[in-house]
């Protein structure tokens, strides 16, 4: 068949700009439609990278190529799930490749994880990120002692942002009622607990190393000792980052002068029981963990020996699960839609014309490249369905935007973006910010200016 | 500061940073890989992948590896991007070996 072939994409963070990417670059029949829920692309890119990291943030200079590539459309504000079903995205398209993320906060499953003060980072994240859905959330920064319970990057990012001098936030592009709340912090102690030891961290060592060297802050590693099992891992010449960190953790383990300091305090292989409080948390009781098992497949296994910790502000960090599709197959267990090579799978058989990409696909691990290998394996599998998917006639979204519209909802184009990221940048230029971001939905459509009309 | 990449990648050319990069940044010659300090964003996805441990943060490298930071600069300047992955060069397996990995 000659005809264009029809892709729908949902989702724009990485792994959906590099299936576009991949299936652009390698067949010119190929019609790439993106689809985000926000008005805004990039997903995590965005909403997901601190504020301080700016040279992360310069990827989204390759997403705007990418999205300039000849066969790339951008549908924002339209989520699909909502106003837009699976199936009629089916029944438009070849092929659809589900790109959507893990955006569901895993539970610690203990008793008072719902009291006040208790948080899943990634609320914090998208909050201090200027994300619509977390825009109206409160933070409780008069708490002097903060828990992280997870060592993980996202773990990092909270406690960095807890843990710097607001100064040296305000000329990035944090949202403005974050800096305004974090200015008035009087957060001293942030405690960031592992499950399980040093050398099972998983913060990417550069992370981890920028955490020892916060302005006016130390940082602390509770006294550990690696067991021949760990020191086999650490032998291995594969796991450099886990070397890496280890290293940063011996360093952090000497005294340090603590006083006048905040201080960041690494603990290992504890996990959280209880939380307790009366108007909201006050501290949590932990259980000491040992590590059992071969190497790289420790896990923890509770002991007798329990401790408290008081704190007033819980930050839970222990993985993400994606929000399973409906109509489509979903496991549970790892929030994750089952595939094989990127081809969605349902009891042994592949779901025609139906893809995965990213954390969806593999869970919420890795960084952003390691959506760009993610993509290119599934874009791969969907190039090699080619032949089979590419019989019959789609029209790709000509055929949904009427239903969409009659629906009262407003799709946001490439160009409607690039109004409100202009329109960010200029009122970050006169907040001395590299962009000062729209944080509701209803202020991004208004500038936008692409009512229903 | 940006990662590099050191003389582990002559004669092997495994490409596997390539496809992890989101940035493009990685340019070649017949026999190894560069990367252009201009482009690269310091995400670190390149360098647990490279079977040969070629590529290093300059935050945290060994002084021996300081040569290299000129060099992918000057080299990345003058050599085309790689878009996609290769097959690594026939050599890359008895390289890899004489490195250890």
């Amino acid at each position: 068949m000659t005809g264009p072939i029809h892709i729908a994409i949902v989702g724009s963070g990485p792994s959906g700009f590099y299936a576009a990417e991949a299936l652009l670059r390698a067949d010119p029949r190929l019609r790439v439609d993106m689809f985000e829920r926000l008005p805004t692309p990039f997903g995590l890119v965005r909403s997901g990278v601190a504020p301080d990291h700016p040279k992360l943030k310069e990827v989204c200079r390759v997403f705007e190529q990418i999205a300039g590539l000849e066969g790339f459309r951008y549908f924002g504000n339209l989520a699909v799930g909502e106003a837009l079903s699976v199936d009629e995205l089916r029944a438009a398209y070849h092929a659809v490749v589900l790109a959507c993320g893990a955006s569901i906060d895993r539970k610690m499953g203990i008793p008072g994880e719902a009291l006040p003060n208790v948080h899943a980072a990634t609320e914090f994240v998208g909050w201090y990120n200027g994300h619509p859905d977390f825009r109206d959330l409160t933070f409780d920064l008069s708490q002097e002692t903060v828990a992280i319970v997870g060592h993980g990057n996202v773990a990092a990012d909270v406690a960095r942002i807890l843990a710097k001098p607001v100064d040296e936030l305000r000329h990035t592009d944090i949202a403005a009622h974050a800096l305004e709340v974090l200015a008035a912090s009087r957060v001293r102690e942030i405690e960031i607990i592992g499950r399980r030891g040093p050398a099972q961290a998983k913060f990417t060592p550069r992370e981890l190393r920028e955490l020892g060297e916060i302005d006016g802050c130390v940082a602390v590693s509770e006294a550990f000792e690696l067991d021949p099992t760990c020191r086999a891992e650490l032998a291995d010449r594969g796991n450099v980052n886990a070397v890496k960190n280890v290293e940063s953790f011996q360093r952090f383990a000497v005294h340090a002068e603590l006083s006048g300091k905040r201080v960041l305090r690494f603990r290992f292989c504890l996990s959280p029981r209880r939380l307790f409080g009366t108007a909201h948390v006050e501290g949590m009781t932990m259980v000491r963990n040992r590590l059992v098992g071969p190497a790289f497949a420790q896990t923890a296994e509770p002991t007798e020996v329990t401790e408290t910790l008081a704190c007033g502000l819980v930050f839970k960090s222990i993985g993400y699960r994606g929000q399973p599709v409906v109509g489509l197959p979903y496991a549970a267990e790892s929030g994750t839609v089952p595939h094989d090579e990127g081809r969605v799978v349902e009891r042994g058989c592949a779901v025609a014309g139906v893809y995965v990409t990213g954390w969806l696909k593999r869970g919420a691990t890795g960084i952003i490249g390691t959506n760009r290998a993610d993509s290119i394996e599934t874009v791969r599998s969907l190039l090699a369905d080619l032949p089979a998917l590419s019989a019959g006639g789609k029209s790709g979204a000509e055929a949904l935007l009427p239903a969409v519209r009659a629906r009262g909802v407003a799709p946001v184009s490439l160009d409607g973006w690039h109004r409100l990221d202009a329109a960010e940048m200029e009122r970050g230029r006169v907040a001395g910010k590299p962009r000062e971001k729209f944080t509701r939905v209803a202020e991004m459509l208004a500038v936008v200016g692409e009512g229903l009309a | 500061m940006p990662h590099i990449v050191t003389d582990n990648c002559r004669l092997c050319l495994f490409t596997e940073c390539v496809e992890h990069c989101p940035v493009q940044c990685f340019h070649a010659d017949a026999e190894r890989i560069y990367i252009d300090p201009e482009v690269c964003i310091d995400c670190g996805a390149c360098v647990p992948v490279c079977p040969v441990q070629a590529i290093h943060d300059v935050i945290d490298m060994a002084d021996e590896h300081h040569v290299w930071i000129l060099v992918n600069a000057e080299r990345a300047r003058d050599l085309p991007v790689v878009q996609a992955k290769r097959e690594p060069l026939p050599t890359a397996v008895a390289r890899r070996a004489e490195l250890g990995f």
